[in-house]
């Protein structure tokens, strides 16, 4: 069978997998549809968690990411799972045993206001659709290389699978069909991550692998030759990075507070039964996210490595066949500068910006030609880092059904991601927003039908924005960590751990977070990009890390203001009290 | 509640807090201290073909975090059944 026919072979099974699951747990009440009922085991819920966590970003870019900035990439790895200690020590227990629906349910019971209810739920919104363009994106990235459609049509084809099971089945629905989607997704990622070890080292293990000798007769270590090879061409060390240790230690902390803050996946733990199940159900959310993070340094580092070796100074005509597949995509491009007929691979930007292929004209050796302006450096390749997980199993020359797989695997992650997102949206509007705070007097199936609507309109919006991107949208994920860090998790972890904090610190608190991350995000990232170098740095942190300031922020304001306003009331404190204890879970709350 | 179940809340809160403390200052010693602060000095000594602070951002503070997780279910558990508030 052709690789194509495999590929869609592959994707139309897990995609009729999803539906059929679906089919088979539809929600019958508001309980169901916002936390499945409440009842999901808890290794169960922890695959749920890792794949609503694991998004198209780790699932495609990440290892690129790693691939391309060796040390640098660590902000993620340590970022993206550190998060899942403080879920699991400081949020999720004590979330579960208050026991409600949403995390506005929480902040507006624990701060007595409907006014920090609503604050929660413009934060949520604001994290969450900067995270699900993203997502469409990629649904429709993997369907534009592999299926041979066009974005735009993937998008949609995408819409319509997370309409069936989003909007039908709610939580319930979403719970099953993710543990589905970790299994492809996980297998999807690990099968090639297992042959590329085996094949550099002779240790299928990427863990071990990645620390272990080259079986190239060069008798060198993976990365002491990766080292060797980066640095002969001009680049830094692999291992050693570029930004500087305040920057990582910001970016690092901002990727991990951000992570216990973000609505979709606090949500997860309000699932199951009882408080200590929140604790153990964090637990294995890790064990099964940490499979693919692990694996992602080796799989970075052996196709940096594979990617120098197969380009570096080798004639166009004789490059691999994957190079030409992909500059045909746009994602690859060489431009000859020394006119020596081989490519060149060194530090720097080959030419200005993405790509701008001359139509229909190729050069002397038959590569595309392109309308950038040059640089004066001697790189002579521009590559996509997105491409490397995609890229990954004809780098190593893997079988056709891997590269299907893998096709599977990349909109299994993103569609995932994107349908856990639009419940928290759909909930926050319906539960928040209509019944909490606009018409307490909807009956539950009228809540049920808007949760329904609500759901329906995030899945369009989402699809919008996956189809028409505005420029902004791959610059700004640093949006979604960076509010979730400086507003939501600070407002929740005092709500737990303090019993003074009262509701004009937390409200105060939010909004100084918010604006001021929001502020300094946009400056350097839309509306002054130029300035965007370290020298104009607050504190010589980026972007990217400005969220763990925003938190710093948040609790200072917080804590003065609730030092000079009226204390918390009696019943409020007893509220406290009660979600501090595991025992009588389940019930509502403390009065 | 009576007093004596409210000074056994508080005792039991306290406890709690102790170990949460604990757990978290590995946390951040492996990551922020091994991974990040300390990385470089940590690179002169090697685990397989890993710099020691490599192996940690890239690694072993991911080990650790695991362990971390389960340690704190056991713990707390432990804590939840000495002072009578198990789930």
């Amino acid at each position: 069978m052709s690789t194509q026919s495999l590929i869609y072979l592959f994707v139309g099974l897990s995609f009729a997998l999803y539906i059929g699951i679906a089919v088979l747990s539809r929600a019958r009440s508001t309980g169901d549809f916002y936390v499945a009922g409440g009842h999901v085991h808890p290794v169960v819920n922890g695959m749920a968690t890792a794949a609503d966590w694991m998004s198209a970003a780790s699932f495609l870019s990440m290892a690129g990411i790693i691939a391309f900035s060796g040390y640098d990439g660590s902000v993620y790895l340590m970022g993206w799972t550190g998060g899942f200690v403080l879920l699991a020590l400081l949020l999720a227990p004590y979330l579960r045993k208050f026991g409600q629906f949403t995390v506005p349910d929480f902040i507006g019971a624990r701060y007595y206001s409907k006014a920090a209810r609503v604050v929660a739920v413009v934060c949520l919104i604001i994290i969450s659709f900067t995270y699900i363009a993203g997502q469409m994106r990629g649904v429709g990235i993997v369907f534009a290389r592999f299926l041979d459609v066009s974005v735009d049509l993937g998008v949609i084809f995408g819409m319509a699978i997370v309409f069936v099971y989003a909007v039908l089945g709610g939580m319930k629905g979403i719970t099953y069909t993710q543990v589905a989607q970790y299994c492809v997704l996980i297998f999807a990622y690990l099968v090639p991550a297992f042959f590329i070890s085996f094949l550099a080292t002779g240790n299928p293990l990427p863990q071990i692998g990645l620390g272990s000798h080259l079986n190239d007769g060069s008798g060198l270590y993976a990365l002491q030759k990766l080292d060797m090879v980066l640095q002969d061409l001009g680049f830094g060390a692999y291992t050693s990075g570029t930004k500087s240790t305040v920057d990582v230690f910001a970016i690092t902390l901002a990727l991990m507070v951000g992570t216990a803050g973000l609505p979709h996946v606090i949500v997860r733990f309000f699932t199951v039964p009882k408080a200590s199940a929140a604790r153990i159900s964090a637990g294995w959310a890790l064990v099964f996210i940490a499979l693919l993070y692990t694996t992602a340094p080796a799989v970075g580092a052996f196709a940096r490595l594979n990617f120098v070796q197969s380009v570096e100074e080798q004639a166009y005509p004789s490059s691999p066949e994957w190079f030409r597949n992909w500059e045909a995509n746009d994602l690859i491009a060489w431009r000859d500068k020394n006119g020596d007929g081989k490519m060149q691979y060194r530090p720097g930007d080959a030419f200005e910006g993405t790509p701008i292929y001359t139509e229909e004209a190729t050069g002397p050796s038959g590569e595309r030609l392109l309308d950038n302006a040059a640089t004066k450096n001697e790189n002579e390749v521009y590559v996509d880092r997105d491409i490397m997980v995609l890229a990954n199993p004809e780098i190593a020359k893997l079988p056709g059904w891997v590269i299907a797989l893998v096709a599977a695997g990349g909109l299994a992650a993103a569609l995932s991601t994107a349908a856990g997102l639009l419940l928290v949206i759909s909930s926050a509007v319906s539960h928040d927003l209509l019944k909490k705070t606009f018409h307490p007097d909807v009956s539950e199936r009228q809540e049920l039908a808007a949760a329904r609507l609500a759901a329906t309109a995030a899945v369009l919006i989402a699809g919008y924005l996956g189809i028409y991107p505005p420029g902004w949208v791959a610059q700004v994920v640093a949006f979604a960590f960076g509010i979730a860090a400086a507003t939501l998790f600070p407002a929740i972890f005092m709500g737990i751990f303090s019993k003074r904090m009262n509701r004009e610190g937390a409200i105060a608190g939010m909004l100084v977070g918010l604006v001021f991350t929001i502020a300094y995000i946009g400056w350097f990232k839309l509306w002054n990009p130029a300035a965007n170098v370290a020298d104009n740095w607050l504190l010589g942190i980026s972007p990217e890390g400005i969220g763990s300031i925003g938190m710093v922020l948040n609790f200072a304001v917080a804590l003065s203001v609730s030092a000079f306003t009226r204390p918390v009331p009696a019943d409020v404190q007893d509220l406290v009290e009660a979600i501090r204890i595991p025992r009588g879970a389940g019930a509502a709350t403390g009065h | 509640m009576d007093e004596n179940e409210a000074e056994r809340a508080r005792a039991y809160w306290r406890a709690n807090l102790r170990l949460v403390g604990s757990l978290l200052a590995i946390w951040f010693a492996c990551s922020f201290g091994a991974g990040i602060v300390l990385r470089e000095w940590l690179d002169q000594w090697r685990i397989g073909g890993y710099p020691l602070g490599f192996w940690f951002a890239q690694q072993g503070s991911i080990y650790i975090f695991l362990v971390l997780i389960f340690a704190y279910v056991v713990l707390a558990r432990r804590i939840d059944r000495k002072f009578g508030v198990e789930d």
